[in-house]
This record gives C-alpha cells, structure tokens and sequence, in this order.
C-alpha cells in the first residue's frame, strides 16, 4: 500500500509541477483581469495577421504532407521496392533534425547567396523573409506524420478486400476510394492531427526563415515570443493561451483518433521501424 | 538506414496499382518530393560546413564558445534523460498498473509537451518559475531552467515506450517469484526491470536526441547567456545572425550526427528486443 501511494505522489507530483501547474498558471496569468485584455490583445492587427498567417501554413503544408504521406506510405506497404529501406530512412530524418538546423538548411538554399536563392530572385520569386519559405519549413518538420502512421495500418488491413475489388473490375481509383482509404481513414486522420499540431506549434525553423516582421512574417508562435520579448506580456500571454487551446484540443483529437486508429497508432513518438514498441497507448487509459 | 517491418515483408499478393499513376511514377515523385523538401536542405548544410575545408570545420566546431555550448547541450540531455529515465517509468508503471478516478485525463495529458507549441512550453515554465514566480522560485537564465525545459520537452519518450511493455508483460513471472520468496524489491530488479529495459532505453536515446536539438522552449527561459545558458541550438541561431554561417553548418553537422546514430542506435535495440 506505501508502494503504490509513494509511486503515486512521485508519479502525480511530477506531472503536477512539470505540466499541470505551469499551464494552469498561464491561464490565471492570462484571465487575471478578466477577459478583455487578452481579447483586445487578440484583435490587434499584427495578432489577427499571425493568425492568418499560421491558419495558412496550416492550409498549405499539411494537405502537401498528407497527399505525400498516403502516397508514400501506398508505395511502401504494397510495392516491394529495394529503395524502400532508404525512403523510410529519409521519412524520419525530421525528427533527427533541430529545427534551428531546418531553419539553416533552407537558409543556405534559398537566401542571397544561397544554391538556388539567387535564380529565384531573378524570375522575381523570393522565398527567405516571406511565406514560400516559411510553408518550406513548415512542411519539413512536420513530413513524417502522415507516413508514419498510414503504413501500420495499410499492413494491418492486408490486401485482400482490394484484391476482391479489382476482381470485381475496379479500377485503381475506385479500389482506392472505396475500399482502401475508408479502411485506413483513422490512421491518416491521426497522423493529419499531429501534423497539424506540429504546423501550428513551429518556432525554430520558422523564425530563421522569417526575419519574424510584424504584420508580414510572423505567425503566432513568433507573435508570442516578440510580444514577450518587447515586455508586451498581455500578447505573449493571450497568443500562448490561443495556441495551448488548439493544443488542448489537438490532445482531444489524438486521443479519440489514437483509439480509433487502434493498431495504427504509433503515436507521435519517432520510433523508426518499429511495431513492438508502438501497440496503441491509449487503449489501457481508458 | 533501417527499414520498416513494411519494406522487409510486403504482404503476398502485392502489386495492387497505384490509383492513377504506376509504382515507377509514384515513386519518382516520392523521391522528388524528399529530394526537394529534406535532402537537398540537409546537402547544403553539411556542404556549407566544409566550404573553408576540413581545417575551418573544425576551428569552428572546437571555438570555446561552440565547445561550451555543445558541452552544456549534452551534458543538460544526459541530466534530463536520467531524470524522465526514472519519472517516466513510474508515470508509465501508475497508468498501467494502478487504478484511478480520471485515469484515461492522465494518459491523455502525457501527450500535451507533444501538442503544446514549444515556445509557449517555455512560457508557461517562466509564468511558474520564472522572475514573479507566485511561489518564489525564480529559475530563469539559469542551467536549472534548461533542464526544466527539456525535462517539460522530452517527458512523453520514455513513459510511451514503457508502457507497451508493461502491458504485454506476463504477470505470471512476477506472481512466481513472489511466491518463491522474493521481495517486492527483488522482483522489480531481476523480473520487471530486465523485462523494461528496451523500452526505457529506447524512449531514453529518442529523448535525448530531441533534447539535443530543442530551441524554442529554451529561447525565453534560458537567456541565452554564453559560456553558462547557451545551448548549441541557440548558439548555431546566433551565428546565422552574426553572419557567421559557415560556422552555424559546422555546428549543425556535429548535432546532426549524434542524432543520426542515437535514431540508428533505436531502431537497431528494437528490433533486437523484438527477436528476443
């Protein structure tokens, strides 16, 4: 009975001071005055612009990532390939990878006296400082998902409802609404939630790439982090409050999707190849 | 680079079409895509970093401040792996073990440093612990903060690797021992722990690679002070402001590489604790 109450309070008291507490005390911090100044906070031009902003990295990289994800993870299940050893190799580099580094990376292709910078400006294009380049970064960190979570269960689901299909006279198309992708929609829908989350949440790349200018390249992480620095903290605050909401209810989502997806679900930890480690971990918490 | 279960084994029967476009195209445009979004990035990195030669590459990885700040990063990445080693264990042992009102909220509430924007992580840690700290402890630009914050970053690995394991853990090897006469003690030691071992390591080695590269938790809390809060994420951003970009690649390539080999390390340890 001291064993289970002692692995408890540790178990519980870390969570509450590394986690619970903090959070809780940016909500007091943020509502301290009730709901008018972060509201106000909000509505300023350069926060309603970030907000825009982050929405479109959103609109942008995850249907990208989520067309290549299905794709991708079609090609590596059901086509033996020898490159396909190396192309999920690739797939997991991103979470190898500091975003700082990411940020560098498409610095150095695309800045001024970068690899491909100087040609892009020529026809007029200008990626580094603008929102091409930010959508680049954007789509980098948050590559793997998608994959990784549509590949165990195209293996789950096996092929023999598509086989039937095609039997049948279905073409690829028709075999692939009908049959296939309504079976893996839970694992493609998961891996499109923590796509998301990691699109909306994107400092480190992004700040490299952006120059971070109010009103023209700053999303709402970026927002936060200027606002703090210039002592605004009312939008510090209020924009963390808006992006620890979208991550609330990412969690909701995750751990909805995470049961649904059952045998899919790797969950958002990057462990490579692996199905041993990755049965569902939400199915014993509920 | 290691494969999927997938690569290894395509199920029977494979060769089900594309929809639209054949497996060559797709794959054409598979490996165009990663050409364009990660490899050729990650190309310019690593060739910017030898641009003045080997020579250069390494004056810049072995400047005192870059080795202070490399030396900061893993030794804060050791510090916090040890600490979620063993609160990750616990939290992944109470959620599978134990029984408690709201226990699915707890499990779900793992997730949140994954869901949470990195720079409100480090936010929120400042509201708490920072200089108006309601309780006092004023933490901020100090080495404590930085394993605060990666502590708060890295907490899921090691819990969500160990939880599998437990759960497909025989209850009978334990019930055994017990009944043989060992302690609580001693059963953890040569049955439970043995048998969790891949698992915390694996999640150990994951989290200690995000730690390695973890910027926007630590950009407001840490200060950013060189020689004492400057981890190497920071320091390489500090270069590229400074106009010393060479150096920021050499930097990265360093950083690049451990975590490459700690993903390697994983997926090797997993699949030789699944052939066990």
């Amino acid at each position: 009975m001291t064993a289970k109450w002692g692995l408890r309070g540790l178990a519980f008291g870390y969570l509450g001071l590394l986690l619970l507490a903090p959070v809780g005390m940016i909500f007091y911090k943020t509502f301290e005055h009730g709901l008018g100044p972060p509201i106000e906070a909000m509505t300023s031009p350069d926060a309603v612009h970030a907000i825009w902003l982050t929405l479109l990295m959103v609109a942008v990289a995850v249907p990208l990532n989520t067309v290549f994800g299905v794709g991708c993870a079609l090609l590596l299940v059901r086509h033996r390939w020898k490159g396909n050893a190396l192309i999920d190799g690739i797939i997991n580099l991103p979470f190898a990878v500091s975003p700082v580094v990411i940020g560098l990376s498409l610095f150095l292709l695309y800045g001024n006296d970068g690899w491909f910078g100087p040609t892009l400006s020529e026809w007029g294009i200008q990626v580094l400082f603008s929102t091409p380049g930010m959508i680049l970064a954007s789509v980098f960190v948050s590559l793997p998902f998608v994959v990784r979570e549509t590949v165990p269960v195209l293996q789950e689901i096996g092929t023999e409802q598509e086989q039937a299909a095609s039997t049948l006279g279905a073409n690829g198309w028709q075999t692939f609404w009908r049959v296939t992708l309504p079976a893996i929609r839970w694992g493609v829908a998961y891996g499109v939630v923590l796509t998301t989350a990691r699109v909306l949440g994107e400092f480190g790349a992004v700040t490299i790439v952006s120059g971070s200018i109010s009103g023209e390249t700053e999303t709402l992480p970026l927002f936060v982090a200027k606002s703090f620095e210039q002592f605004n903290e009312e939008a510090a605050y209020a924009g963390a409050i808006v992006l620890a909401l979208l991550a609330l209810t990412t969690l909701l989502l995750m751990s909805i999707g995470g049961r649904r997806a059952k045998a899919g679900a790797s969950g958002p930890i990057p462990i490579a190849g692996d199905t041993a480690l990755s049965t569902p971990t939400t199915k014993e918490g509920s | 680079m290691e494969a999927n279960p997938a690569t290894v084994a395509p199920p029977r029967g494979a060769g089900i079409r594309l929809p639209g476009v054949g497996a060559g195209l797709g794959r054409g445009l598979v490996v165009l895509y990663l050409s364009l979004m990660v490899m050729l990035p990650l190309a310019a990195v690593v060739a910017e970093s030898t641009e003045g030669g080997l020579g250069a590459f390494w004056d810049s990885v072995s400047s005192s401040q870059s080795i202070a700040a490399l030396k900061l990063t893993v030794i804060c990445s050791l510090i916090v792996v040890a600490i979620n080693g063993v609160f990750g264990t616990i939290i992944a042992w109470v959620l599978v073990r134990d029984e408690f009102p709201g226990k699915g909220a707890v499990n779900a509430l793992i997730d949140l440093p994954f869901a949470l924007p990195t720079i409100v992580a480090g936010l929120t840690l400042l509201t708490l612990y920072g200089a108006e700290s309601p309780i006092g402890l004023d933490v901020a630009f100090t080495r404590v903060a930085v394993v605060m914050a990666l502590c708060f970053v890295t907490l899921p690995f090691v819990t969500r690797a160990v939880q599998p394991l437990l759960i497909e853990m025989d209850r009978e090897m334990e019930e055994a021992a017990t009944s043989l006469g060992a302690g609580g003690f001693t059963v953890f030691r040569r049955i439970i722990f043995p048998n969790l071992l891949p698992g915390i390591l694996a999640g150990v080695m994951l989290a200690f690679a995000r730690a390695l590269g973890e910027f926007g938790s630590l950009v407001l809390i840490s200060g950013n002070i060189p020689f004492k809060t400057e981890v190497s994420s920071v320091f390489i951003r500090s270069q590229i402001e400074s106009g010393n970009v060479s150096g920021a690649a050499a930097v990265s390539v360093v950083l690049l590489a451990i975590s490459l080999l700690l993903l390697v390390a994983v997926s090797f340890l997993v699949r030789w604790s699944a052939r066990k």
